[in-house]
């Protein structure tokens, strides 16, 4: 159950200017050269941070019941089951001689 | 009660647009039971015209291009229209208020919309049909799906990805029920276990259909606008497809079965008379299905072209899944044990379901063992394994609980001699139609071909013959049943002496279903004490 | 809910019959909003999955297309899209204290902010169909990712059009919401339905959040 009323507009606003430097950030960041695929990783890391405050303080899931904090993660982490066995395949491929490989 | 109640949820309201406008959760069910027994004679069509085919071995009766609709058509139907709606949609709607003790589902008018856009997927799926049909297999497979194929691919996806959401919004509507909606004294260990099966399957509902949903889109975009994702001619994976539906439709097999086995634990408790040995042994396995159900989607494609590191994750899943099924089985037949066992209709189809769901169950194992599944993948093996599960598991079960709960859905009771023989037809004719194919499998017959090597005429025929016997024992109970509607014995509120909630509210229900809401002061299948101990009308807080 | 309530609805004649309480039936609104959103990930989830298979196997193709993109465009309509969640959290703000003008002012305010977004997006789009990187239309790449490039776009365009699809839903969505305001429907007492578009409305937003690194900023360090 929600019970966003405990989230004050300054909360938002504070929020807002976070998210805003975020993006700011990943977008910078991507210029430059992190090296061994590390600009993925703060790509992937600064996108993360971005969607959480928007869920636990714009979706007010900060002050909600356990309950909701379930279904919010069950779907990035169902999200994570399919990803992750579709990419194991792929990526395990060429383990064994013969295997099928992607065409660059 | 001599005659039925004065009003009740079938009576209160006259004419089609108290129908069609309905929100009641009861008239809910009773839509889909004509919709989806509508389509399970619709896909029955194909399976006959499939085994006349299969009587030969020339491919005489038919081309191979229309065969190849055939065994399409008879799949989408089955698994789309029939068995991934019917338990839940039907039994479902109809008895999780009821057995929780609520008014109606959480969200009655989400429930209609449900319905509407099921029959608008399955009328786009029929007017497919209607042009031609498609001849891909219910699997779609790419690239011949998305590019090479002439057939009506693009309608069928469509509906396909319609009736998705009908399962979704179902989903979503028990999911919330149960959590918010039942009666006070209901604690999550009191439920019976038809309820924790229904949750179960809904959690699969919510995270499995979306993504077949997505993913038939995406085939349908690329066969509107010549893209290439699938395509290995442009780089595309026609594995990565195989990944996403799988996904989708690994999962869904279980949707086709919870629900069933949820009616299978109601069945067995109500006809031994006794607690589910086990019960939260039982519960527990439901919720453990579903969640490692999504786990295991690979070992659809041991040939296909996956990785053997996947194939071997997927296999030693597969093995997993099949432990939490297993405790069922064991815990049914623990119930059956000392129990003050009747052998009406609904317990003849229960006890075949034990039997055959083992049979499909343990052979399935057989198929998680990638050196076996090399063998045997694509053959009649495979079908046998899946119809074991699905028509003498799912079906049976399904079966069993629209006799048991015909009583409470229309007040009367269906002709208990005729339904007994019914019930022995349909197990013979199922064993005689799918025991020969695991042998013709294992011999190595392919499926999805029209013809086949001389040598495997006997078993077809056995086959065929077996697939006419199923018939009319499904026929029987659509004749018997409507016939009951009108002549059969007035039921009272509860002909079993059964211990559900459902039962202690007259037989046809109000519609509001309970004139008032009972407190709940023990657990489900209570048969050690009377109703009236279990369920204290009148004690409760809500109106 | 009769149609023909007071103005102000009381406690009960909001209540739904198969409700015991108002409560009760916020929960299960609630409840229900958020397994419809994490059906929405599992939806959107299915492309990411595809994306990132892709992404994996044709690394210099995925790096070549994104490259393509207008990255300050889509930066722009990245901060659009957070100023629009910001607004919508006002709006449901102001609904909890029933403050009837705001809400509707924030609301009016978050539909102009994602007609700005889609507005963007749809100059985006009609500038690729100009530079010939449409799939199955117009496409061509320069060598050596004529083909793989081509899968990079539709991925592009597949999930963006889907999300600019949810966004025209939630836009429409959030019209007839600021409609029953201006109507005085919601009160600090029931204000579900504000709640309950706001929740999409971020849920749309948190998409964005995800697209626009894997669309945009692939490989612009190189």
């Amino acid at each position: 159950m929600s019970s966003g009323a405990h989230i004050t507009v300054r909360s938002y606003i504070v929020v807002f200017l976070i998210l805003l430097g975020l993006t700011a950030l990943t977008t910078g960041v991507a210029f430059i050269d992190l090296g061994a695929g590390l600009n993925n990783v703060a790509a992937l890391v600064i996108a993360v941070l971005k969607a959480l405050l928007v869920i636990l303080y714009f979706m007010h899931v900060r002050t909600s019941d356990r309950f909701t904090w379930v279904i919010a993660g069950a779907g990035f982490f169902w999200l994570l089951i399919l990803m992750g066995g579709t990419i194991d395949d792929l990526v395990t491929r060429n383990l064994l001689p013969g295997e099928m490989q992607m065409t660059p | 009660m001599n005659g039925l109640p004065r009003e009740h949820y079938l009576n209160v309201d006259y004419g089609i647009r108290s129908w069609l406008f309905t929100t009641d959760h009861k008239r809910i069910a009773w839509l889909y039971l004509l919709s989806v027994t509508v389509f399970f004679f619709f896909g029955g069509i194909f399976a006959t015209l499939i085994r006349i085919e299969l009587l030969t071995p020339q491919g005489d009766l038919v081309q191979a291009e229309t065969y190849n609709k055939f065994f399409t058509m008879h799949g989408v139907t089955m698994v789309f229209f029939f068995l991934i709606p019917a338990t839940p949609a039907v039994l479902g709607n109809f008895l999780v208020p009821m057995m929780i003790g609520a008014r109606d589902l959480a969200f009655p008018r989400l429930n209609l919309a449900s319905w509407y856009i099921f029959v608008i997927g399955g009328l786009f799926t029929l007017a497919a049909a209607a042009a031609g049909g498609v001849d891909t297999g219910w699997t779609f497979y790419t690239p011949y799906s998305s590019i090479y194929s002439n057939t009506h691919v693009a309608l069928t996806v469509v509906g396909i990805f319609i009736t998705g959401f009908s399962s979704i919004l179902t989903g979503l509507n028990f999911i919330v029920t149960i959590h918010k909606m039942r009666a006070p004294g209901l604690t999550w260990f009191r439920l019976p276990l038809f309820i924790w099966a229904i949750y179960a399957t809904s959690i699969i509902f919510i995270l499995g259909t979306p993504v077949i949903a997505i993913t038939l889109l995406l085939v349908g975009l690329e066969r509107l606008f010549g893209l290439g994702i699938f395509d290995p001619a442009r780089g595309g994976d026609p594995v990565l497809f195989q990944h996403l539906f799988w996904f989708y439709s690994h999962p869904a097999v279980y949707i086709m079965i919870l629900p069933a086995m949820g009616v299978e634990s109601e069945l067995i408790a109500a006809f031994a008379r006794k607690r589910v040995f086990g019960y939260e042994f039982v519960a527990f396995s439901s919720l453990a299905i579903a969640v490692i159900g999504f786990l295991v989607w690979g070992h659809h494609m041991f040939v296909a072209g996956q990785s053997v590191h996947a194939g071997l994750i997927f296999s030693l899943l597969s093995f997993l899944v099949a432990i939490p099924s297993a405790i069922k089985v064991f815990n049914w037949t623990a119930t059956l044990h000392r129990g003050a066992i009747s052998y009406d209709a609904p317990m003849l189809y229960a006890l075949g379901f034990i039997g055959l769901f083992t049979i499909g169950g343990l052979t399935g194992l057989f198929l998680a063992s990638v050196g076996v599944d090399v063998h045997v993948h694509d053959t009649y093996f495979i079908i046998a394994h899946f119809h074991y599960i699905m028509v003498g598991g799912s079906i049976m079960a399904y079966l069993g609980g629209i006799h048991f709960w015909w009583p409470k859905m229309t007040g009367r009771i269906y002709p208990e001699p005729v339904a007994r023989v019914a019930a022995l037809i349909v197990f013979l004719g199922f064993n005689l139609t799918f025991f020969p194919q695991f042998v013709l499998g294992y011999l190595g017959m392919p499926r999805r071909y029209h013809a086949y090597p001389p040598e495997f005429q006997v078993l077809n025929v056995m086959s065929s013959a077996g697939a006419s016997i199923l018939a009319v024992g499904y026929l029987l109970p659509l004749l018997y049943l409507i016939w009951s509607l009108r002549y059969g014995r007035v039921a009272g509120a509860n002909p079993w002496g059964a211990r559900g909630l459902e039962w202690q509210t007259p037989s046809p229900p109000p519609t509001h279903n309970f004139d008032t809401i009972p407190l709940v002061t023990d657990a489900a299948y209570a048969y050690d004490k009377e109703p009236e101990e279990v369920y204290e009308f009148g004690k409760s807080s809500h109106a | 809910m009769s149609s023909a309530s007071p103005p102000m609805p009381d406690a009960l004649s909001v209540r739904a019959h198969q409700f015991e309480n108002v409560e009760q039936q916020h929960e299960a609104s609630w409840l229900g909003m958020w397994v419809f959103l994490a059906t929405e990930v599992m939806f959107f989830g299915g492309m990411f999955t595809g994306y990132a298979f892709y992404r994996s196997g044709y690394p210099g193709a995925f790096a070549a297309g994104s490259n393509r993109l207008d990255v300050l465009l889509g930066a722009i309509n990245t901060a659009v899209l957070i100023a629009s969640s910001f607004t919508m959290a006002l709006a449901v703000h102001a609904a909890q204290q029933g403050r009837r003008r705001a809400i509707v002012n924030c609301l009016l305010l978050t539909m102009l902010l994602g007609t700005v977004f889609l507005g963007i997006k749809s100059y985006e789009y009609y500038e690729k169909f100009v530079e010939h990187l449409v799939p199955g239309w117009n496409f061509s790449f320069e060598a050596p990712f004529e083909r793989t490039a081509e899968i990079f776009f539709s991925f592009y365009f597949a999930m963006t059009g889907m999300h600019a699809l949810h966004m025209i839903i939630g836009i429409v969505l959030l019209a007839v919401i600021a409609l029953k305001a201006r109507r005085g429907r919601f009160s600090a007492e029931y204000y579900t339905p504000v709640e309950l578009s706001g929740l999409y409305w971020h849920f749309v937003d948190l998409v964005w959040i995800f697209l626009f690194p894997l669309l945009y900023l692939v490989g612009r360090h190189l």
